[in-house]
C-alpha cells in the first residue's frame, strides 16, 4: 500500500503542473503572441506560426522535446536519463552541426533572386554596402552596453535584415542568443513598411523622392550566368567564412539563370524551401526555453535590432545623396533605403514612397539593385565578423 | 498623343479605361503587378484613349505600349 502511494506521488510530481516555473507561462504568452501576429496580422506567418507554437511546446515542463544528448530530464521512478528529444534532433542536426537549414534557405533564395537590376546598374552595389552601416553601429552600441564582442556581432547582423544570415552568424558566434536574434530579425523584416518610411521621409525632400530614374539597360544571359559564379569565387576568396552562405546562394541563382535545370530551380524555390522553413521554425522555436530565453538581454537585443534597422536605412539614403554629388544621372536617394536586405519588402517600400511623391515614378526595379546587393553585403559583413571573432 | 508604356516587366491585372474614354493627367489607366506588388500606371497627359493594346492577365516587358492616348 505504501508502495502504491509512493508511486502515485511520483506520478503526480512528474506532471507538468507540478514543475511549472514562472518563465513557462510567460513563454506561452510570447509564443502565442507570435502565432497571433502570424495568423491575424499576417506578419511573416510562414515563420512565426511554427516558431511561436514550438516555443509553447518547449515550455511545457518535462516534455522530452529539447532534452539533449546528456538527457537532462531524469525519470523520477527509474532514475534513468531519457533519450534526446525530438526537437533537439532538429536543432542539433539542422542548426548546430553545419548550419544546414539556414544554408538551404539561401539555396532557395538564390533561385528566387533576380540579380538583373543590380547587373544593369552596378553602381547600386555601393548602396547595398552603405546600408550595412547599421550592422556596425548596432554592434558598437551592443559593445557599449556590455555585450561580448561575439554577441554584439550577432546583434549587429540583425540590421542587415536577413534572417538566415542572422541565424548563421549567431550559430557561429553566440548560439545561446539564437532564438532572440532570429526573432528580432524576422520581426523587423516584417516591420520594414512601418520602420523605414519615417526615416526616409526625414532625410529626403519631396522633390528628391519624386525623382524619376533613367530606364536601366537590358542584361544579357551570359552576364546573368557569369555573375553567380564570379561572385561566389571572389567573395569566398576574400571572406572564406562566408562560403556556405554565398556558395549556396549563388548555386541557387545559377540554377535559375542557367535555364537548363528548371526542376532543380523549382525544387529549391518551392518544395525544398517549404520543407526547410518547417525545420527552421522547429529549430528556432526549440531554443526558446523560458528559463534561458527570458533575460534582460533579450529586450536589449530587440531595441538594438531596431536601432540597427534605422541606421541601415539612414545610411543607405544618406550615401545615395552623397553619391549624387558625383553623378550626372542622379539616383533617387529613396532606393538607398532598399540596401537593407529584406528582399523584396524594402524595394517595395522604396517604390511606394517614390510613387507617393510623384505618380509617374516607378522605382521598384531600380530599388531591387541595392536590395539584392544588400544580401551580398550582409553576408560579407557576417563573414568578416566570423573571421575576426571565432 | 502619348503612349502609356509599362515602366517595368510585370503582368497586367486590370485595365481601368476603355477606348473612347477621356482621361486626365496622372489618372490611373492600367494596374500592373510586378514582384507580387500592385502598382497603378498613370497617363502622362490628358486626352482620349484611342487604343488599348493589352489584355488583362497579359505579361508585359518594360517599355511595351499599354494604352494609346490621342
Amino acid at each position: 500500500m505504501s508502495d502504491f502511494i509512493t508511486r502515485l506521488e511520483s506520478v503526480v510530481s512528474q506532471t507538468g503542473f507540478m514543475n511549472l516555473m514562472w518563465e513557462h507561462p510567460v513563454m506561452w504568452v510570447v509564443g502565442l503572441v507570435f502565432v497571433y501576429l502570424g495568423i491575424k496580422k499576417n506578419v511573416e506567418p510562414l515563420l512565426l506560426v511554427p516558431i511561436g507554437f514550438t516555443a509553447v511546446l518547449v515550455n511545457l515542463p518535462l516534455a522530452p522535446l529539447m532534452v539533449d544528448e546528456l538527457g537532462q530530464v531524469v525519470d523520477l521512478v527509474t532514475g534513468q536519463h531519457s533519450d534526446p528529444g525530438l526537437l533537439w534532433y532538429f536543432y542539433h542536426y539542422g542548426f548546430e552541426k553545419g548550419e544546414i537549414v539556414p544554408c538551404l534557405i539561401f539555396l532557395g533564395l538564390g533561385a528566387m533572386t533576380d540579380f538583373g537590376p543590380l547587373l544593369s546598374n552596378p553602381k547600386t552595389l555601393l548602396l547595398g554596402a552603405a546600408a550595412q552601416v547599421g550592422v556596425y553601429s548596432a554592434m558598437f552600441g551592443a559593445l557599449l552596453i556590455g555585450f561580448t564582442p561575439k554577441e554584439a556581432a550577432c546583434i549587429g547582423i540583425i540590421g542587415g535584415a536577413d534572417g538566415p544570415t542572422t541565424i548563421y552568424t549567431t550559430l557561429q558566434l553566440a548560439p545561446h542568443l539564437l532564438g532572440a536574434t532570429a526573432l528580432a530579425a524576422y520581426s523587423y523584416m516584417a516591420l520594414v513598411p512601418i520602420v523605414q518610411p519615417p526615416v526616409i521621409r526625414a532625410l529626403t525632400t519631396e522633390e528628391e523622392r519624386g525623382r524619376v530614374m533613367k530606364q536601366t539597360r537590358k542584361v544579357s544571359k551570359a552576364e546573368r550566368i557569369v555573375f553567380p559564379i564570379a561572385v561566389a569565387i571572389v567573395v569566398i576568396l576574400l571572406v572564406p567564412p562566408a562560403a556556405p552562405l554565398i556558395g549556396l546562394l549563388m548555386l541557387g541563382n545559377l540554377f535559375r539563370e542557367s535555364g537548363v535545370v528548371e526542376r532543380l530551380s523549382d525544387a529549391a524555390q518551392n518544395s525544398l524551401m517549404n520543407i526547410v522553413t518547417i525545420f527552421l521554425g522547429l529549430g528556432v522555436g526549440a531554443t526558446m526555453d523560458g528559463t534561458k530565453f527570458l533575460q534582460p538581454k533579450v529586450i536589449a537585443i530587440y531595441v538594438l535590432g531596431l536601432f540597427a534597422f534605422v541606421c541601415s536605412t539612414a545610411g543607405g539614403v544618406l550615401f545615395a545623396k552623397f553619391f549624387n554629388l558625383f553623378l550626372k544621372d542622379k539616383i533617387n536617394p529613396v532606393i538607398g533605403a532598399a540596401g537593407v536586405s529584406a528582399v523584396p519588402m524594402a524595394a517595395r517600400v522604396a517604390h511606394q514612397i517614390g510613387q507617393q511623391a510623384n505618380r509617374r515614378n516607378y522605382l521598384l526595379m531600380h530599388a531591387m539593385g541595392p536590395n539584392v546587393a544588400g544580401v551580398i553585403g550582409t553576408i560579407i559583413a557576417a563573414g568578416l565578423f566570423i573571421a575576426m571573432l571565432k | 498623343m502619348a503612349d502609356v508604356v509599362a515602366p517595368m516587366v510585370g503582368k497586367v491585372i486590370e485595365i481601368l479605361v476603355k477606348e473612347g474614354d477621356e482621361v486626365e493627367e496622372n489618372q490611373e489607366v492600367v494596374m500592373l503587378e510586378a514582384m507580387k506588388m500592385e502598382m497603378p500606371v498613370v497617363a502622362e497627359a490628358a486626352g482620349k484613349v484611342t487604343a488599348v493594346k493589352v489584355t488583362e492577365g497579359q505579361s508585359v516587358e518594360a517599355d511595351d505600349v499599354l494604352v494609346i492616348i490621342g
